[in-house]
Parts: C-alpha cells; structure tokens; sequence
C-alpha cells in the first residue's frame, strides 16, 4: 500500500491548523513582552539604580568583579518617595482629583449612555458617532481648544464681558477647575461607550416586569437597570479613572502650579532633576498603585460573566 | 385531537355555569371596539371581546395575528388608540401597569438576573410595602405551591427552563392579581415538561380561582388549558368559543384549518330537503350529503370541512345508503404510533387525508401504498362553512 503524498498546500494548512492558534496569540504576547514587559523591566532596574553624572544618568546594577557579579540593589529611592511629602501629596492629589472626575464623568456620562441606548436606530447610530467624533482630532488640539476657551481672554470671558454680564474676566485658566474641566471632556467617550453597551444589551421585558408587579418608573431605574448596569459604571469607571490618576497633558496645559499631579512630577524629575532612579520609581510605584484597581476589575468582570450565563 | 373535546365534555358536567351562554352575566374583562396602530399598520383591528371571572382564557393565533398586542394593552404596556378596556367595571385609560390589577408572566419570564428565586417572588409585594414576615410567609407559600421551596436561595442562571418557568409564573401570582396575563407561558419548554406543566396550570388557576387570559399559537395548548378561546388573524377575532364549539363547530374555513387537522371540500348546494342538504363538489367527484341544515340557497357556494378521523376506509364499497362515499388509491403513509394517516388520492385528483387510530397491534398495517380503498363518512360528520 503506497501513501499518498500529501501537496505542499495541504501540509501547510494541516500545519496551520495544528499551530495556528498559537500564532494567533503568540504575536501579540511577543509584541506585549517586547514593548511593554522589557521596558517595565528596565525601568525597574533603573529604579533600584543610583543617580549619577554619567552617561547613562544612573549606576549599574550588575558589575563583573574579579569573575564574580556584584549586585548594588538601591532602595533608597523608594525610602526617599516615603520621607518627601511632596510625592505622597502628589499621588493622594492625583488620586483625588481622577476619582472627582470619574464621579462626573459617570453622572454625565450615565443619562447620555442610557439615552443613547433608548434612541432608535438609526438616531442611535448618529449620537453613538457624535460620541466618537472628537477622537478624529488631535488630543492635543482638543485640550489647546480649552486653552482657547476658558483662557483670561477666552470665548467665554469675551461672551460674558461682551454681554456686560462680568466686568472682570473670571479665572478659569490654571486652576484645578480647568483640569476637571478636560479630564471629564478627554474621558468623556470612554464612560459613555462601556455603559451603552451594558444597557443596551439589558432585557426591555425586565424594566416591563418591574413596572407590572407594582414598581414606579424611577424606582424600577433603581432596583433593576442601575444594578444590572453595574459592570458598564465598574468599566466606564476604570478606563477614566486609571488614566486620569497618570494625566500629564492636562494639569501641564490646563492646571496652575499648584496642581501637583504625579504625571507632571514624574516629568520633573526625568526632565528637570536628570534623576532616573527617583523617576523610575516614582512609575513603578504609581503602576502598583493602579494595578490593585486594575486586578479587582479583571475579578469583578470574571465573576459577572460566569454569573451572565 | 379529540383529546381536547373530550376534555370539553368532561369539565360542561362540572363546570355548570357557562357566563358567555348567560345574557345577566357581567363580563369581568371587556374590551370595547379596541383599535391599536402602530404606524398605518392594524396591529388590532376593532376588537370587542367579554371575558368572565374565573375563566382562563386563550388568545389563539399565529404570529402577528394580534394576540401578544391584546394582551400588552391589558398589562398596561400599550394604550389602545381607539376603543375602551373595562377590568372589574373600572376604565383603564391611562392607568399606568403598576396601577393595575393585573400581573404579567412574560414570555421570556424576565426573571430579574441579580436577585435571587425569592427576592424576585417577593419583588411585587415589597412594592405594595407588607410587613416582612407577611412577605415572607406569602413568597413561602407561593414557592411551595410551585414546587420550588428547595431552590428558593438560587439565581436565575442556576435553574433549568422549567423551574425558571416556574418562579415566572410564583413571581407573577404572588399579589394575587385579579386577572393573570401569560404570554406563551409554555412557549419555552420542551413538549414533554409543556404537557404536564399544562395540567399543572390548569389546576392552579382552578385552585386559585383567578381569572386567566394566556397568548398562544399552539392550539393544541389552547385546546388542553382553556375555557374559552379566542381565534385571531390580522387584527381581528375570527370566533370566540369553547376548544368543543370551535372544533366541531368552526364558522370559517380560518378556524377549521387552524385548529387540528381538517380536509376543505369545495361545492355547491343544489339541493336542501328536509332529509339532507346535497352538496355537489367537483373537486370530490360527486354529491356530498348532510344530514343538518345549511345556511344559503341552492346555487350557493360552501365549503365542506371533513375531518381526517370522521373518515373511514375500507376495501369493499360499503353497501349501506351509499352516501358520501369515494374511490381511490392510498397514496402515503404516516405511522404516528397510536394512529395512522393515510393521503388517498380520490378519483376525481383530490388528495384527502384520513386518520384512524391503531387501537390493535397489527402485525401489519391495514393499508399499504397503491391499495384500491374507498374512503366514507357518516351524514353527520362533515360541517359546513360559508366562507
């Protein structure tokens, strides 16, 4: 009996089925590791570096000694994080001002989701991409147009002062006001579109249950659509929250000096002091401080689609 | 198919009274020229139907016949846009659904997802503020009456589409509506668990007295579980009856083709005496005798409506009267255990179906395929139909 000799494009295909899963989620591993673990990895090892005057600005962490390795780990970096208020009060700041954001985020985001969801068809289609629009442009032009907007003299002191409404422009420029004001803009679209599709994938017949046994229309909203849209306000929550904690564009163009967030320092201390290890630990610190969040989310969202089905 | 009227006839000695035959009853639901476009289109087309207490009532029909939107308008989910819905004397108009005393069960159920067997059952009556222990004692009472006390603590998710089925229909009673909306409340079940779950309802509804209006387009569903049953197509309601009235007595061949199975004979009366109405049919290749009266006049056109286990076969022409009686050859054979159907293809190139029971184990079938039969039927068997 003589086999019969599979062709080229048939080996090919029977290898394909065989590997190609791997494939599939072997590049983008390959990609994640190259570009994000590797750096992460030297960024740690920066961090437990000491700065120098040097090229590069920072020790070495392995050195070939007499065909030994001597190994200088450096944790006075961290320490240092520790005993200088300036960065706890820049990370408790941070984290202030991304939750106050996400809060209004969620409370304007939440009706403009949940009327999104309720519009028809094709009306839906159109708000759904006047939500998306502004990523066409440019986030830098976007947070410049604030600039434009809420500077001394900007459209809205123009307008108010041109209707002798104020005599005085009003300081909106370079206040935490302003940072609020880009944040919630910038992240707008991130809450809305995880709630939309929460609610919009909610059974009409549950919200028709509710008002059947007795239920008032707000209080329906209460009891069924608000808990069963909790997985959409986790993720909309999330995705601005985490973000915002690490903004640097917006408190640098929109904030005043006083706005003391954990982007800008980081910037400082990379740009302005030249000192790496102190930079780098500042951004590993912040990632473990985001990362808890980040975990509980991956649980809670695990924990509602096993339960979904 | 007979099932369901000798159902009929076993509950008319129980069941005395029949509302709908008196004129002093007072209807318990009424709808009243009821209209409902959606657009230009007709969803219910000038409806006026009396439905009484204690009934349990089904809305027949296929899908987009009108039935689901009839009942949403008694839920309180659509307004009718003409026409009036009395509940218990009270004009609904405008009253919201959590007003009303009405309860849904919903065809999906709709069982609220993050609440548990008993947060959902107990749902309607913390709306209506009880004390806890009554609610308590009342979700209890109601799961025990369903059989699901042991899963009372489980999600939605965790129960199998009978159970779920179930906790719809407890979540749904709990309040004691004065009327119970179900929508294909069996729609989602396999026909084994339909059947008996069938029973079961039949039976808590007698239990409770509650008056029931149900949405189906299974007629064999409507036939088991209804006193009454409306028959609907386009919008409107073609006849209102008892599963016996509207089987033995269909007005429209609509009626007779939906419910079970039925073979139309087109013909003409040519003549109507005292003894029989004579029905002449080219379709069937002869004179069809009728022992009962028949509305119209010689030369109107009717419609004769036979059905396929009021048919006989034999081999040998029968030499009785004669009447009603048709050569032919058996066609096909569907062996459905505790009957047989046989398509016989008459003489006149009519197919017509017949059904006869297997009430013996055979060790052959009676008929085979080309067999030469002649296909009979009694003078009082067919009913006839004018449109």
């Amino acid at each position: 009996m003589s086999e019969i000799k599979p062709t080229l494009k048939q080996r090919f295909d029977r290898w394909m089925i065989r590997h190609g899963r791997v494939l599939v989620i072997g590049l983008p591993y390959l990609w994640l590791f190259l570009f994000f673990l590797v750096p992460f990895l030297i960024v740690l090892k920066i961090s437990f570096a000491t700065a120098e005057y040097a090229q590069p600005p920072y020790s070495a962490l392995f050195q070939w000694v007499d065909e030994g390795v001597n190994v200088a780990i450096n944790f006075g970096n961290y320490l240092f994080l520790l005993s200088d208020s300036l960065y706890i009060t820049a990370y408790l700041n941070s984290i202030r001002i991304a939750a106050i954001s996400t809060v209004i985020t969620l409370l304007i985001g939440y009706p403009m989701a949940y009327g999104i969801a309720r519009a028809k068809g094709s009306t839906r289609n159109l708000l759904l991409m006047l939500v998306i629009l502004p990523f066409w442009t440019s986030f830098l032009i976007r947070v410049y147009a604030w600039i434009g907007i809420l500077d001394r003299e900007g459209l809205i002191n123009a307008a108010l002062m041109g209707m002798h409404i104020i005599s005085e422009p009003l300081i909106m420029r370079q206040t935490e006001f302003a940072v609020y004001i880009g944040i919630v803009y910038t992240y707008l679209p991130f809450m809305i579109l995880p709630l939309y599709s929460t609610l919009e994938k909610m059974d009409g017949s549950l919200l028709e249950a509710a008002l059947d046994l007795g239920c008032k229309p707000w209080k329906a909203f209460l009891k069924i659509t608000l808990p069963l849209s909790m997985p959409g306000v986790l993720a909309g929550s999330l995705l601005v929250f985490i973000p915002a904690v690490g903004e640097f564009v917006i408190p640098e163009l929109l904030g005043g000096p006083n706005t003391l967030m954990i982007g800008r320092t980081l910037w400082n201390e990379f740009f302005s002091n030249r000192d790496w290890p102190i930079a780098s630990s500042v951004a590993i610190a912040m990632l473990i401080f985001l990362v808890v969040p980040i975990m509980y989310f991956q649980h809670i969202q695990g924990k509602t689609e096993e339960a979904g089905k | 198919m007979s099932q369901g009227a000798n159902q009929q006839e076993a509950q008319a000695g129980v069941q005395s009274s029949q509302p709908w035959n008196d004129p002093d009853a007072v209807p318990f639901i009424r709808f009243e020229k009821v209209t409902k476009k959606f657009g230009e289109f007709y969803a219910v087309d000038d409806v006026s139907l009396d439905i009484y207490r204690h009934e349990l009532f089904a809305l027949l029909g296929g899908s987009g016949c009108g039935k689901t939107t009839l009942l949403r308008m008694l839920a309180g989910f659509e307004e009718p846009s003409a026409g009036k819905i009395f509940i218990d004397g009270v004009d609904m108009a405008g009253v919201p659904p959590y007003e009303r005393p009405t309860n849904m069960m919903f065809q999906s159920y709709a069982l609220f997802p993050h609440m548990s067997v008993e947060t959902n059952v107990a749902f309607g009556l913390h709306q209506d503020g009880y004390s806890k222990s009554e609610i308590k004692d009342r979700v209890a009472d109601m799961l025990a009456l369903v059989q699901m006390s042991k899963f009372a603590k489980r999600k939605p998710h965790q129960l199998s589409g009978g159970q779920r089925q179930r906790v719809a229909l407890a979540r749904s009673l709990v309040k004691q509506p004065k009327v119970l909306l179900l929508d294909e409340p069996l729609g989602a079940l396999d026909k084994k668990l339909r059947e008996q779950t069938q029973f079961e309802l039949v039976n808590i509804q007698e239990k409770l007295g509650t008056t029931f209006v149900m949405v189906t387009h299974d007629q064999e569903e409507a036939m088991t579980m209804a006193s009454r049953i409306a028959v609907m197509n386009d919008g409107v309601i073609k006849q209102i009856g008892t599963p016996f009235e509207l089987y033995e007595y269909p007005n429209s061949r609509f009626t007779a083709n939906f419910l079970g199975q039925v073979n139309l004979v087109e013909g003409t009366l040519i003549d109507d005496d005292e003894k029989y109405a004579i029905i002449r049919s080219d379709d069937i290749g002869g004179d069809i005798y009728i022992d009962h009266a028949v509305q119209g006049h010689e030369g109107t056109t009717l419609w004769v409506a036979l059905r396929p286990e009021r048919l006989r076969l034999c081999t040998e022409k029968p030499d009785d009267s004669g009447h009603n009686c048709f050569a032919g050859k058996v066609e096909e054979i569907g062996y459905l255990g505790g009957l047989s159907t046989y398509h016989v293809r008459l003489e006149s190139g009519m197919r017509i179906k017949v059904s006869e029971p297997n009430t013996h184990r055979h060790n052959e079938p009676r008929y085979t395929w080309e067999d030469k039969v002649w296909v009979t039927w009694e003078t009082g068997s067919a009913s006839v139909l004018n449109q």
